[in-house]
């Protein structure tokens, strides 16, 4: 169960860094978003493989690996996924662990392109623009 | 129990989203296969109401926008309440950010969501605010998207959904909306309005 977090709740995952991108008016390569991570926090969710098969292919691996490293995951995850593995409860875990149970509470998400950087404070990303940058 | 709005800005017309027609909307989203296991967007989230019930009707992921920095805070509050309610973390994620620019991208990555839920406002204050969630909603989503509008606007707003891409359009029920007074100009103690529960399905 649930056990006792001392996490925030609506912190950012890498479920949902995998979406997001730099919106600034003209920006050509503004995806991944380069995280700058303050404060870290594991936080136990609910295993669900169907969840995980269902999402895999919609996700950049990349990024995500890029991302859980720049969370200071270390590299548990392979370059390459292959069917097999989706089966594999083992790979699974380490998968779910990476995706849904990492919380960027503090930090940053920085515009590969143009540096511009994106506060994340008590867990929410603020990507509002600029009026210049619409 | 979700908290309403503290002090609601007129302009972007907060209103909270009673629990009443919040379960209406999440349980037929679900009766439908849209929220089990699915990725949920709750599109101008406010308090979390939608997206709160959505994760607990067994979204897989859910992720509530906002362009005000006091409604995500109250939304955190909310999720933090019912996290505890329930003994178990809900998988809620938060974003500032304005609905006019979420899925403009053309990058491989770019925000999408199964199914997109939404309350949004009525556009009484700043004309075609209802429409330009649509039009987000629809941009956003791979499956289907639940919307709340005043059924005096239904010919409008299924004709412009459409418009904006939507392969179909229904109404999927009608309910009465209490609005209780909360500006200062609301002469009466509350009102009634008419409003219809929207599916729209994202075309291609």
């Amino acid at each position: 169960g649930g056990g006792a977090s001392l996490a925030r709740a609506g912190a950012m995952r890498l479920l949902t860094h995998n979406m997001l991108a730099c919106n600034i008016k003209g920006v050509q390569n503004g995806y991944p978003l380069k995280i700058e991570a303050g404060e870290v926090v594991t936080k136990e969710a609910d295993f669900n493989p169907d969840f995980l098969r269902h999402i895999y292919p919609k996700l950049q691996w990349a990024a995500l690996r890029a991302g859980a490293a720049s969370m200071g995951e270390p590299d548990t995850l392979p370059a390459e996924v292959t069917e097999e593995m989706l089966g594999d409860e083992e790979f699974l875990q380490r998968f779910h662990h990476v995706l849904l149970e990492l919380h960027l509470e503090t930090g940053g998400l920085v515009c590969p392109e143009t540096g511009r950087r994106f506060p994340v404070e008590k867990g929410i990303p603020n990507l509002l623009l600029n009026e210049d940058e619409t | 129990a979700v908290e309403p709005f503290r002090d609601p800005k007129v302009e972007l017309e907060q209103y909270p989203t009673g629990p009443h027609i919040a379960a209406v909307l999440v349980t037929e989203a679900a009766g439908r296969g849209d929220i089990e296991d699915k990725t949920v967007l709750d599109l101008g989230c406010g308090g979390g109401v939608l997206g709160i019930a959505a994760a607990l009707l067994g979204a897989g992921a859910v992720l509530g926008l906002d362009v005000d920095a006091d409604a995500l805070e109250l939304a955190r509050e909310n999720v933090e309440a019912q996290e505890e309610a329930e003994g178990t973390a809900l998988p809620v994620d938060l974003l500032l950010c304005d609905v006019a620019g979420v899925g403009r991208g053309e990058w491989a990555g770019e925000l999408r969501a199964d199914t997109v839920l939404m309350n949004p406002p009525f556009g009484t204050r700043r004309r075609g605010a209802d429409m330009e969630f649509v039009a987000a909603a629809l941009r956003v989503c791979r499956g289907a998207v639940y919307s709340l509008h005043k059924s005096s606007t239904r010919a409008h707003v299924l004709k412009a959904a459409e418009k904006a891409g939507a392969a179909r359009a229904e109404v999927v029920a009608q309910l009465r909306y209490d609005i209780p007074a909360s500006y200062a100009f609301h002469r009466q103690k509350s009102k009634d309005i008419e409003v219809d529960l929207i599916r729209l399905e994202a075309g291609g």
